[in-house]
């Protein structure tokens, strides 16, 4: 097949047949002051590419909490892979908006600390150190941050960090990928380029992946599938397929679907934030 | 032109001008050296006790750094076990804050009562009184870290240890360091108090046997070589510190 063009849920393969992150009406409540997220149902299939939007404060994040069983849930059931969500999830990746690299490490130092703590990594770290050392270069060339390895965190500029801070949450190769609004504090131009860099890492590893945006473009351009959450308690309001050919350019943000989708997200949003 | 050269020489002509105006004050006042020797008389001094002065200050300054060495090991220690819970740190710092308010002069009787005179008493002095800055810096340091970066080592599965040990302890470094400039100073004012209350060896002991004989300008020999060696010191940590935490002080977005 020369066209992997791809439709969300359509194709009949076998992975798709079992989902692989399965919420079945979960709540959950930090405290006494309500839900923060109630009653969600959804599936995702292995490789899917989600997106979530909604008002801000709805429980995006308290959502990939609970995908990452850093959250149990107050009622229901998170299922990844087939099995209950019991603590933390070691097959996924995080990235948020705020690089958190740590300043006293090299770019490439900061991309290693995952394999430092996740087994099974852990115990060969030491030993096969140049290996992880050339997979850790092979990702950060894939991003364009060659020649950037030895350079420390002050030293790059905010897209750069952001790049070192993907490459992080992909380096113990998880199945799961969350990326909690990754390029909210970027220039247009910048986060353009950086959709293009998840796009192309995403259509070489297909990892699963659920990005958290309040970019209505950007959530259409990169994703299978939009979800829009309801104001606080968040709900799951509606869930938009995006049907845009694979593999997506830039110049698709221009074309018409494109833009009516992202023109129905925005009125869809109004309304919400409106009530 | 010469900026950098104007400021490498500022803190000497500072030196200079002090000495001038202490000359110039005591000249003036026309005060009798056995009350307030000036410069020359206490570089005279210096010059002629030369060779008691260099055994006592080795004396001093040996039993200062092994008192200094013991704290900054057991600051670290405790640092690090009262900073790495918040439930640690509650339960810790009302005893450290206690502990703090001890003159630790107070402690010098009792440690001649349990070791008798001598080094023993001067480096516990030092010890007391210089590990609990960096106790409190060590365990300030290890403070929590952002949420975020708590949610990206914990989806890994790490340990409280680890998250210690690999964001924790690295961050407490530039706190520890900067408090080892303090430390070194508290020290040598320990050594030196106790030597002049419970021993016969060391500076301390000899600025108070000269004043007894109102030796004037060797007391004040003895001022001047303390303060020059706790500035040498101070000045190894600081480049030291310098050395070691160089990325915390470029970063202006260092976490
Ligand atoms: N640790 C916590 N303890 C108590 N309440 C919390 C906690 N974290 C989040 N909340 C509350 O849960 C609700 C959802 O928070 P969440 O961070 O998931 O929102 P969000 O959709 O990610 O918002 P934003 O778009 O601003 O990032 C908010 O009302 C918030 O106040
Ligand atoms: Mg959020």
């Amino acid at each position: 097949m020369a066209q992997p063009a791809r439709q969300p849920g359509a194709a009949a393969a076998p992975d798709q047949a079992r989902p692989f992150v399965v919420f079945d009406s979960v709540s959950l409540a930090y405290d006494e002051s309500g839900n923060a997220i109630e009653d969600i149902s959804l599936s995702i299939h292995e490789g899917e590419f989600v997106a979530f939007v909604g008002p801000s404060g709805c429980g995006k994040s308290t959502f990939m909490k609970l995908c990452t069983g850093l959250r149990p849930p107050t009622r229901g059931t998170v299922e990844v892979d087939g099995k209950p969500v019991k603590g933390p999830l070691k097959i996924s990746g995080m990235a948020f908006q705020n690089a958190t690299l740590l300043p006293w490490r090299t770019t490439l130092d900061n991309v290693l600390l995952p394999l430092e703590i996740v087994e099974p990594y852990r115990r060969r770290f030491r030993r096969d150190r140049a290996q992880f050392v050339e997979q850790a270069m092979a990702l950060l060339r894939t991003v364009g941050l060659e020649g950037y390895e030895h350079q420390y965190p002050w030293q790059l500029s905010g897209g750069m960090q952001q790049r070192a801070s993907i490459c992080r949450a992909l380096i113990h190769e998880p199945r799961l990928l969350m990326l909690d609004e990754p390029f909210a504090s970027l220039d247009a131009f910048t986060r353009e380029e950086l959709w293009c860099v998840l796009r192309d890492l995403w259509e070489s590893q297909r990892f699963t992946v659920v990005l958290v945006t309040h970019d209505l473009r950007e959530a259409v351009f990169l994703a299978d599938t939009v979800y829009v959450m309801s104001k606080r308690p968040g709900r799951i309001l509606d869930e938009h397929a995006i049907g845009l050919d694979r593999p997506r350019s830039l110049e698709v943000t221009y074309s018409e679907p494109f833009t009516n989708l992202v023109h129905s997200l925005r009125s869809q949003i109004g309304e919400i934030r409106g009530q | 032109m010469g900026n950098k050269a104007v400021e490498r020489a500022a803190p000497w002509i500072a030196v200079a001008l002090l000495v001038v105006v202490w000359e110039f004050t005591v000249w003036i006042l026309a005060v009798p050296e056995f009350i307030f020797p000036g410069p020359t008389a206490t570089a005279q001094a210096l010059w002629n006790f030369a060779g008691p002065i260099s055994v006592h200050s080795w004396q001093t300054f040996w039993t200062t750094m092994v008192g200094f060495s013991l704290g900054v090991l057991t600051g670290l220690v405790l640092g690090f076990i009262v900073g790495s819970s918040r439930f640690m740190y509650h339960a810790c710092y009302p005893l450290l804050v206690g502990f703090n308010a001890i003159p630790k002069v107070a402690f010098v009787p009792i440690l001649v009562v349990w070791f008798g005179i001598g080094s023993v008493p001067a480096i516990l002095t030092a010890f007391l009184i210089c590990f609990f800055p960096i106790l409190v810096n060590v365990a300030t340091g290890l403070a929590p870290l952002e949420p975020e970066m708590e949610d990206v080592l914990r989806v890994l599965g790490a340990k409280r240890l680890d998250v210690l040990l690999k964001v924790g302890l690295p961050r407490s470094l530039p706190y520890f360091f900067a408090s080892l400039k303090v430390a070194i100073t508290l020290a040598f004012v320990g050594a030196v108090v106790s030597e002049t209350v419970a021993s016969n060896q060391g500076i301390g002991y000899l600025m108070m046997s000269a004043g007894s004989q109102m030796r004037m300008p060797l007391v004040f020999a003895g001022l001047i070589v303390i303060s020059v060696m706790a500035m040498i010191m101070y000045e190894v940590f600081a480049q030291l510190e310098k050395r070691m935490t160089g990325w915390a002080h470029r970063g202006q977005s260092a976490l």
